[in-house]
């Protein structure tokens, strides 16, 4: 990849989770773990082992009643943006892990993945999973897989992909239709699947998408912003110490 | 001194025989014998004449569906449309009729550029961009028989299936995006 910015281009797919609405329901980490064949571990409580593409985060204030506050924060891989490179890209030895310079999401390819697992320590946000054995599911489970989503062998990393395959999805019906493709807008499964409408996506380069809109939100924020990372994930909250959680550890 | 010398160049000369005799005989494996080792060849359920069929186009069996899909090998559904019962008096139509299509199960086609699971393609843009079908698939209209299915001992796909390296050329050729999750999944 060179070491140039990025290409321009008009398609900047972003996710934008209003930690406000989000009731931690789990129903997103549910769909996804559905949508995208995530496999199970003989022991799924071994939380250092198991599988998620989209974790569910318990945050306090820590004060005493009546000032306790708590907020839940589902985190997908955030599609970091920086330029040049996202930090798993920069490490990957193989090319396994790739920023998409059309739409800007970065994408991991298993079959060419190594499992070195440096794009994991690089990730700042543990976005990223190794398969530590080989993917297994209840017997009656097995024939209610997605064609859609390939699955993973026992040995490599996986992560979020921004339900990439709805997108491939939506552009085929696009062509058939004739529509523009740059307007091409899809779903991914957590944001269907949230019942209070936290999770909104689209184009961020879009002005009137909602993303683009509410990523410019007074309450907008991202985690770890002071890494320069530039996650293409905004999360909304009224709450000023939900803000500074976001920047745990890099308080300036 | 002299004499060792001869020897040596005595030495070089059959040296240089085994190594030509060697490197032919390495040839003729690798251009011959292992692709013939590699792939089985396995027969389909039966022949298919696309020659017969001339008169309904291509788009009557191999359509799209409304969400974009490409439909493939028609079901035998539509085979019954023409053949409830047989039209001619060929043994492959009376196996179509009498074993898939009066007993109504699916007609088990080899198909030759089946993809690995971790493979996504769509025909639509290729459509769209006006690719033509011969391109990938070859001039299947003036096919009388089917061709042989070769399948690859290792891998368990077809000969036919397309290797990454031509959809990456045909992609580049045209200046289309060739990033890894464009056709990955």
């Amino acid at each position: 990849m060179s070491e140039a910015e990025h290409a321009k281009s008009n398609v900047l797919y972003g996710m934008v989770i209003d930690l406000d609405k989000c009731t931690g329901c789990t129903a997103c980490s549910v769909a996804c773990q559905a949508e995208n064949n995530i496999s199970f571990l003989a022991d799924d409580s071994n939380k250092v082992r198991s599988i998620t593409w989209m974790e569910i985060y318990w945050l306090q204030n820590g004060k005493e009643y009546p000032d306790y506050q708590f907020t839940y924060l589902p985190r997908p891989c955030m599609h970091c943006n920086s330029p040049h490179h996202s930090p798993c890209t920069f490490v990957c030895p193989v090319n396994a892990t790739r920023r998409d310079e059309t739409n800007g999401i970065v994408s991991h390819i298993y079959p060419r993945c190594i499992g070195c697992r440096y794009c994991m320590v690089a990730c700042p946000y543990h976005a990223r999973k190794f398969n530590w054995y080989d993917p297994s599911w209840p017997q009656t489970m097995e024939t209610m897989l997605s064609p859609e989503v390939s699955t993973r062998m026992r040995g490599v990393v996986e992560k979020c992909t921004f339900c990439h395959h709805r997108l491939l999805a939506a552009r085929a019906r696009a062509y058939l239709d004739g529509t523009e493709l740059n307007t091409v807008t899809y779903t991914p499964a957590c944001a269907e699947a949230c019942p209070t409408k936290a999770i909104a996506f689209g184009n961020l380069k879009d002005a009137n998408s909602d993303v683009a809109k509410l990523s410019k939100d007074q309450r907008a924020f991202r985690i770890l912003e002071k890494l320069k990372t530039e996650p293409k994930v905004y999360y909304l909250s009224k709450h000023q110490w939900v803000h500074k959680l976001g920047d745990k550890g890099l308080s300036a | 001194m002299k004499e060792e010398n001869k020897s040596a160049s005595g030495k070089g000369v059959m040296g240089g025989i085994i190594f030509f005799a060697g490197f032919i005989l390495a040839l003729i494996i690798g251009w011959v014998v292992f692709p013939n080792l590699l792939y089985s060849q396995k027969p389909q359920p039966m022949n298919f004449n696309h020659v017969a069929h001339q008169d309904s186009s291509c788009e009557d069996c191999h359509a799209f569906r409304a969400d974009g899909t490409y439909a493939g090998i028609p079901k035998v559904e539509k085979c019954k449309e023409c053949h409830e019962s047989p039209m001619g008096s060929t043994e492959d139509e009376r196996k179509l009729v009498e074993e898939y299509i009066q007993k109504d199960t699916e007609i088990p086609w080899r198909i030759y550029s089946w993809q690995p699971d971790n493979v996504y393609f769509s025909h639509a843009p290729h459509k769209a961009k006006k690719v033509e079908c011969k391109e990938c698939h070859g001039i299947m209209g003036s096919e009388k028989t089917l061709p042989a299915y070769k399948d690859n001992r290792i891998t368990g796909y077809s000969k036919e299936t397309m290797k990454m390296i031509v959809c990456e050329e045909c992609h580049a050729e045209r200046g289309v995006n060739n990033e890894c999750e464009l056709c990955h999944k």
